[in-house]
């Protein structure tokens, strides 16, 4: 039971993580149609800002709005210079571009930061454990990137249902030419929501540095399971996006804590853990399959 | 007669809001019957309950005395069901003949080729450029779809429709943004089509409409409020009563 | 037919010479590494050709083509372990007969496109990417976990297949027999393209809504499209291992994917000779990057971004047939 509580807090903190990203992807593909691969770029550029700040100045409290500002610039000079000429085009053209990024992003960062990983330490004053429920102490680190993301969740929530921002952004997804003939100037909208996108996946990745290692490709598999996320809570839905973070969060982290334990009660120990790693790491994209039969445009489809 | 095609009561709502509501109505061998209506009367939505891209919510969609309710729309252009589109939607890259060739194609069966040169197959090649001939495009066979003229690929859309040899006609406002003298043209293809074939038409130019229908259905608000021959729907009361705050259409 | 020397003729003419020459060069040279390198931009070809027939023909951009690629490797290298090791693989004791697991390897392809395929044509447009994407994913993982066949540090295979009982101890062999298959793949997707069937998935590419409304079951001729390509992807596959004698779960990677929509788009969607020279092009720019700079990722990132921006007929696009 207090494995259960455990891995339930951390299924919820993978959740969160991913949402930071998946909300950022889902919004640039809803709002511009663009399918973005850098999206994962962003996040490792983001911890790698944070975990070279964190090496140079010692404090994770100057990394992470270090790191935010990093990713932003990035974010906003990778719109500038190549995404802007990808609206309206067709989606392979949108893929190809943006692996190229990704390759590109890869060996930037290799020669920036070198090919072995980064360690980042967990901030001090988080160090700690915090018993929420008696008899599960739980990092204080881990608790306050399951508040941190839960905050951003009702932030995204209100900034779009309840903002000029947010009807803008609601507007550009639908309509075009209403958003221009009010007068407002559409490629702002997406300058705009493309940088958020980057500072999003950016703080994914520098609050995620001191728990995982920072190393090169560290995006991509963050990406594709993002890209699950999406695909099974509906492309283009803030709302699609969070629920289906905790979905396959949740799937993931209690497949990889349970499925082990499940084959270790019918077979030996090699094999147990072989079949309960390669049952745990296919899991979500069998609940992607389950989904799309049931749901082919995903829980929440969009209007697009 | 016999009815080609029969509605029995189609109702099709979206988020509450009815746009069909009970609509019945047949079209019988051989005739050419009007469906006109103000916009938003649910035009759209009839055609795509006929066609097969949205299924009713209520009601019964008949072809002769076959119950198509639950087909998809291949299936249902195999039975003989030939459609245009309001907006042209033609197979850009492709020339006008490839066009009709490929509705040639789908009307011959055995797609699952995969070795025969269909590029130089007479067998789709012949009665593709025959069907052009008859709507007057016999030169353009060779031209690419982007580089005919609006009107030219209103007419590309009749001739694939024509060439599925159909038994049923479904045409969706084929006068859609054509000029007049275009216009004119199309009126008198449809008009040497009128007897040999079984057509449904959407259509707002009413010039048209009361040139070609044998009967007219009228649609207001989701549902038929008047069928009959042009006579009768221009003295229809309730008609005359839709369409006052409406007379740009008519 | 008269032949008339159109820029794309002569091109695709000058292809066939480089590729039948290469034994030639090779045995000049004395070394056997140019017709390695060359067996290998064959295979690429190969399959950058069966996933051009889903792509360019059917307009459906599969993320997820490695799948079948390193599929059909593990076949061969498994079909090869557990004739070596004796022990039978669900009641089959193996082989290394290419003749048995080159068509095994096309066949489990095959059927592992016609369920992937089933799921993922259920959706469209970037639905459609990303879950190629994950599913490759997910096949990716399940070889990664699979400890027993080396997991994350790959199979090696003892010997290549043997062909119809003979060793192909030659590279030059294995090399024509590459060449034969990658001839054999175009020249099917070749006619493919121009027949009744190709004509379905190129209309239904432009738009599908209408090709509905003629009466084709759009789904189930995209579903046999991407069968077709699958075997295809596992022929090549099955040659890969037998070049490398080597099979790993880097065969199934994203990145290798993402390689091969690279191939094909700088190669030219239009023809099948596009993406011999898309493989040509990529292999030979990430061999010579590469042993130039060990960060070469930083100069053919951008180099693919430009590509895309700028050069969407690719390269065989740039050679004006005489029509148009």
């Amino acid at each position: 039971m207090q494995l259960f509580f455990e891995q339930s807090l951390n299924g919820l903190q993978f959740s969160l993580t991913l949402f930071l990203l998946a909300a950022g992807l889902t919004l640039v593909f809803g709002i511009m149609d663009v399918i973005n691969l850098a999206h994962g770029s962003l996040y490792m550029v983001g911890a790698y800002a944070g975990a070279l700040v964190a090496q140079r100045f010692g404090s994770f409290w100057i990394a992470l709005p270090a790191a935010l500002i990093v990713t932003a610039l990035v974010g906003m000079l990778l719109e500038r210079v190549i995404m802007r000429h990808l609206y309206g085009r067709d989606h392979l053209a949108q893929v190809l571009a943006t692996f190229g990024l990704i390759l590109f992003f890869n060996g930037f960062v290799t020669w920036v930061a070198g090919r072995s990983p980064l360690l980042m330490d967990i901030p001090p004053q988080l160090g700690g454990y915090i018993e929420i429920i008696p008899g599960v102490p739980y990092p204080m680190y881990r608790l306050m990137i399951i508040v941190l993301g839960i905050a951003v969740a009702l932030g995204l929530w209100w900034l779009v249902a309840a903002t000029r921002i947010g009807m803008l952004i609601r507007a550009s997804s639908e309509r075009r030419e209403i958003v221009s003939a009010l007068g407002m100037d559409v490629t702002k909208i997406f300058a705009l929501v493309f940088a958020l996108g980057a500072i999003l996946a950016g703080l994914a990745g520098v609050v995620i540095g001191p728990i995982r290692s920072v190393q090169i490709g560290m995006g991509e598999q963050v990406l594709i399971t993002a890209f699950v996320v999406i695909v099974v809570g509906g492309i283009g839905s803030i709302r699609g996006a969070f629920i289906g973070s905790l979905l396959i969060g949740m799937c993931d982290t209690l497949g990889r804590a349970y499925a082990p334990l499940f084959f270790k009660t019918q077979f030996s120990g090699q094999v147990a853990d072989g079949l309960g790693a390669t049952t745990a790491s296919f899991l979500i994209y069998l609940l992607m399959a389950l989904v799309l039969i049931v749901r082919p445009r995903g829980l929440f489809p969009s209007g697009r | 007669m016999t009815a080609m095609l029969e509605l029995r009561g189609v109702t099709k709502s979206f988020a509450g809001l009815r746009a069909n509501n009970n609509v019945s109505l047949t079209v019988d061998r051989h005739e050419c019957h009007a469906v006109i209506g103000p916009n938003g009367a649910g035009k759209s939505t009839l055609v795509a309950q006929i066609a097969g891209e949205l299924a009713p919510d209520e009601g019964r969609v008949l072809f002769e005395t076959d119950d198509v309710t639950g087909w998809s729309v291949p299936r249902r252009a195999r039975w003989g069901l030939a459609r245009s589109f309001q907006m042209t939607e033609l197979l850009k890259g492709m020339t006008a003949e490839d066009n009709v060739a490929l509705a040639i194609q789908a009307r011959r069966g055995h797609s699952f080729r995969f070795f025969r040169n269909a590029l130089r197959d007479r067998s789709l090649r012949e009665p593709a450029r025959a069907a052009l001939e008859t709507i007057g495009l016999g030169d353009k066979a060779d031209i690419r779809i982007e580089e005919l003229s609006h009107g030219e690929r209103r007419q590309v859309e009749l001739a694939i429709a024509l060439a599925a040899e159909p038994k049923l006609m479904l045409l969706d406002e084929p006068m859609a943004g054509l000029g007049s003298g275009e216009a004119a043209r199309m009126i008198d293809i449809l008009t040497a089509l009128k007897g040999r074939m079984t057509i449904l038409f959407v259509e707002h130019d009413m010039a048209a409409v009361f040139a070609l229908a044998d009967r007219i259905s009228v649609l207001v608000a989701g549902a038929v409020i008047c069928t009959g021959t042009p006579d009768m729907v221009r003295a229809d009361a309730a008609v005359q009563a839709a369409y006052l705050g409406n007379d740009e259409d008519i | 037919m008269m032949f008339s020397p159109t820029p794309r003729k002569l091109a695709a003419l000058a292809i066939i010479l480089v590729l039948l020459a290469v034994p030639f060069w090779a045995a000049a040279s004395g070394s056997n590494y140019v017709v390695t390198f060359a067996s290998r931009i064959v295979i690429y070809a190969m399959v950058c050709v069966s996933l051009q027939s889903i792509v360019g023909q059917a307009g459906l951009v599969s993320f997820g083509h490695s799948l079948y690629f390193g599929l059909g490797g593990y076949v061969v290298a498994l079909a090869s372990f557990h004739l070596g090791e004796g022990i039978p693989l669900l009641g089959w004791s193996g082989s290394n007969e290419a003749l048995v697991v080159w068509p095994l390897a096309m066949a489990v392809c095959a059927f592992a496109a016609l369920i992937f395929g089933a799921l993922s044509l259920r959706t469209t447009g970037v639905y459609f990417i990303m879950i190629t994407l994950a599913f490759a994913q997910m096949v990716f993982f399940i070889f990664v976990g699979l400890k027993f066949y080396g997991g994350t540090d790959g199979l090696p295979l003892n010997a290549r297949n043997l062909f119809a009982g003979q060793r192909i101890v030659d590279p030059v062999t294995f090399y024509g027999i590459c060449v034969a298959c990658l001839g054999l793949v175009m020249l099917f997707c070749w006619r493919l393209s121009r027949s009744r069937f190709g004509l379905v998935l190129r209309g239904a590419a432009a738009s599908e809504r209408r090709t509905l409304s003629l009466g084709f079951p759009v789904y189930a001729y995209r579903l046999a499209a991407c069968v077709m390509a699958g075997a295809m992807g596992g022929l090549a596959g099955a040659l890969w291992a037998n070049l490398n004698r080597f099979v790993s779960p880097d065969m199934l990677s994203w990145l290798r994917s993402g390689e091969f929509l690279v191939i094909i788009v700088l190669g030219g969607l239009s023809s099948p000779f596009g993406p011999i020279v898309g493989a040509a092009a990529v292999l030979i720019i990430e061999s010579v990057l590469s042993g130039w700079t060990d960060r070469w990722e930083v100069i053919f990132g951008p180099f693919i971004v430009l590509v895309a921006l700028f050069a969407p007929n690719g390269l065989w696009g740039l050679l004006r047939s005489r029509r148009s």
